[in-house]
């Protein structure tokens, strides 16, 4: 990882009216960065990365994106970054290539006609080029809003919950794409979301705020694996698994309880394989271990 | 004017007029002028019949009256209430409506000021604008000449103007070109209430009522009103009428231009510096 800071943020402050949507931020974000932006919903991830875009003002604080200050070389960031906020809204009564064609004319280096055609086939829109805005689904919004994000070869991608209203291929899509832009393309990437599971997968660095509060920053290994994890087992036969469990301190210490036949745990990450293999050992043979881990999980345990 | 800016421009104007509302404008134009010419053609005759009434005692009509110039000058006098409202329809949602569609935010993460784009936005309303007067001038000269033909122009306002047909012509197209000014006036009141507010609805509401309430207060012949009218742009958006005079009070022409320039550059300028600190919430 490049230690070059793409985006740093010093004391990043919104306030609108008595409300305070995001209270003193400092984050760094390096080049080559997968870095996941968590909170739950209202934690002022949008806030935030409105700022980021412009299109909010701070109240307080700075932005400081490429090495320069955002608010004296807007358009000169702007160019290198593309960006998904929020749902992507298009001109309906466009075509998704027309809606492109028109963004096309507002950059410095425009793209032909086959390097937009290009572009709608890499987000999974080909055949779709020339179908109207308004036919499209929540999800097709989405990747047409990958494209329009993608079309100038940006640096830096912002990522604003982009796998909202996919369905698990695409959002399976949307993985392979940022780590192949990430990967082979050099890119740093920013991904906002309020699912711990979906950032693990695919980031090396994360924040997570709440209440508009940095909670924690840094590396998404060291950070989740001194997170617990919450395990359910389910065994062939069960009949003795309570008082085995119970005759264990280590178990007995990890429980939590046993509902419909799941017999659930508080482990850590590196722990998972070693209990099971210790029911293996004893006889016991696990049908199903389904690990469970949300933000609010993480939030409690960092409490 | 760099090619960032005429694109930007193009794009404007693009999306307006990909908009069924932009041709609602014309298509209303069309509808009254044709059917105050055809009122005209049926029962024009009465019409002046009544307007010649008072005059009969003192002089002969000769000639003919209900001609082309004649049904445009009435299609001007009809028209200037139904226009700014036509004109708000576009104008009041060039900002608004966008950003109540979600799409001024992928208009705004583009490396573009925002300066630049009201800019734009403005330059195309003024475009449209133009359209609209270009095509109301066109279509009631061409129909009116086509259906009644050439002849003097006969005018009553506070005495009997009778204007020569060659003498005609230039008054209505300085008409039409003084209506294109308040009609951008118009368009950028409408503009600036839609920089203000995310919905469309909103700023045309609101630009007609604003309207409204200023040539009421206009109308009332009051002290306190006499006053403020001089600060009110309606009581300048009539000053085509001007053109209709002999000899022409260019004073008053003069002054009504500037008040009205005037006024777009206040709300231009009201627009860019609010729209440059906006914070972009939808």
């Amino acid at each position: 990882m490049n230690a070059t800071p793409i985006i740093q943020t010093t004391q990043l402050s919104k306030q609108f009216d008595k409300f305070t949507a995001v209270n003193k931020l400092d984050l760094t974000i390096y080049q080559g960065d997968v870095y996941g932006f968590l909170g739950p919903n209202g934690a002022g991830k949008s806030t935030t990365i409105r700022m980021l875009m412009s299109l909010i003002f701070p109240s307080a604080g700075s932005i400081s994106i490429f090495g320069k200050e955002l608010k004296d070389n807007r358009e000169h960031i702007l160019s290198r970054i593309g960006a998904i906020i929020e749902k992507p809204d298009f001109y309906n009564y466009l075509t998704a290539l027309q809606n492109l064609e028109m963004l096309n004319k507002l950059q410095s280096a425009r793209l032909s006609k086959d390097k937009l055609y290009e572009i709608l086939e890499l987000v999974g829109l080909k055949g779709r080029e020339k179908s109207k805005v308004k036919t499209f689904s929540q999800g097709m919004k989405q990747r047409l809003g990958f494209a329009q994000a993608l079309m100038h070869n940006p640096d830096l991608i912002i990522l604003d919950e982009p796998t909202n209203g996919l369905d698990p291929q695409g959002v399976k899509d949307v993985r392979d794409l940022i780590l192949k832009l990430n990967k082979e393309q050099g890119k740093t990437i920013l991904i906002s979301s309020h699912i711990l599971s979906e950032i693990e997968i695919i980031c090396n660095r994360m924040i997570i705020i709440q209440k508009g509060s940095k909670v924690v920053e840094g590396s998404v290994n060291e950070l989740l694996s001194f997170n617990e994890l919450h395990v359910s087992f389910e065994f062939e036969d069960d009949t003795k698994a309570l008082t085995f469990i119970n005759e264990h301190d280590f178990l007995a210490k990890k429980f939590i309880e046993v509902v419909h036949q799941r017999y659930h745990f508080n482990l850590l990450s590196t722990e998972v394989a070693q209990i099971n293999k210790l029911f293996l050992d004893h006889g016991f043979a696990v049908k199903s271990m389904i690990p469970v881990r949300s933000l609010e999980d993480y939030f409690l345990n960092m409490t | 004017m760099n090619l960032l800016f005429l694109n930007l421009v193009q794009t404007e104007l693009y999306k307006i007029f990909r908009k069924g509302r932009s041709y609602i404008g014309f298509g209303a134009i069309a509808f009254i002028v044709i059917v105050i010419q055809i009122a005209l053609f049926v029962d024009g005759e009465s019409y002046l019949e009544l307007g010649t009434q008072s005059l009969k005692d003192s002089f002969t009509f000769q000639g003919n009256l209900l001609n082309g110039y004649l049904s445009v000058f009435i299609i001007l006098s009809s028209l200037w209430v139904h226009i700014p409202f036509l004109i708000a329809l576009v104008a009041g949602d060039l900002i608004a409506g966008e950003a109540a569609a979600g799409t001024l935010r992928i208009l705004l993460i583009r490396p573009i000021s925002r300066t630049q784009i009201i800019w734009a936005k403005f330059t195309a309303v003024l475009i449209y604008v133009l359209a609209i007067v270009v095509f109301m001038a066109a279509l009631s000269i061409g129909t009116g000449l086509l259906i009644f033909g050439e002849g003097d122009l006969f005018v009553m306002k506070d005495m009997l103007y009778i204007f020569d047909s060659s003498d005609a012509l230039w008054r209505i197209l300085a008409s039409f070109a003084f209506s294109f000014l308040s009609m951008s006036m118009v368009a950028s009141l409408a503009f600036m209430l839609s920089a203000v507010v995310d919905s469309s609805l909103g700023p045309i509401i609101m630009t007609m009522s604003i309207i409204i309430v200023f040539m009421i207060v206009s109308s009332i012949d009051l002290s306190i009103f006499r006053a403020v009218k001089p600060f009110m742009f309606t009581t300048y958006m009539g000053a085509w009428r001007e053109f209709f005079s002999d000899p022409v009070d260019w004073h008053k022409v003069n002054t009504a231009v500037v008040a009205l320039v005037t006024h777009i550059f206040i709300f231009l300028g009201f627009t860019t510096w609010y729209f440059k600190r906006k914070d972009i919430l939808t």
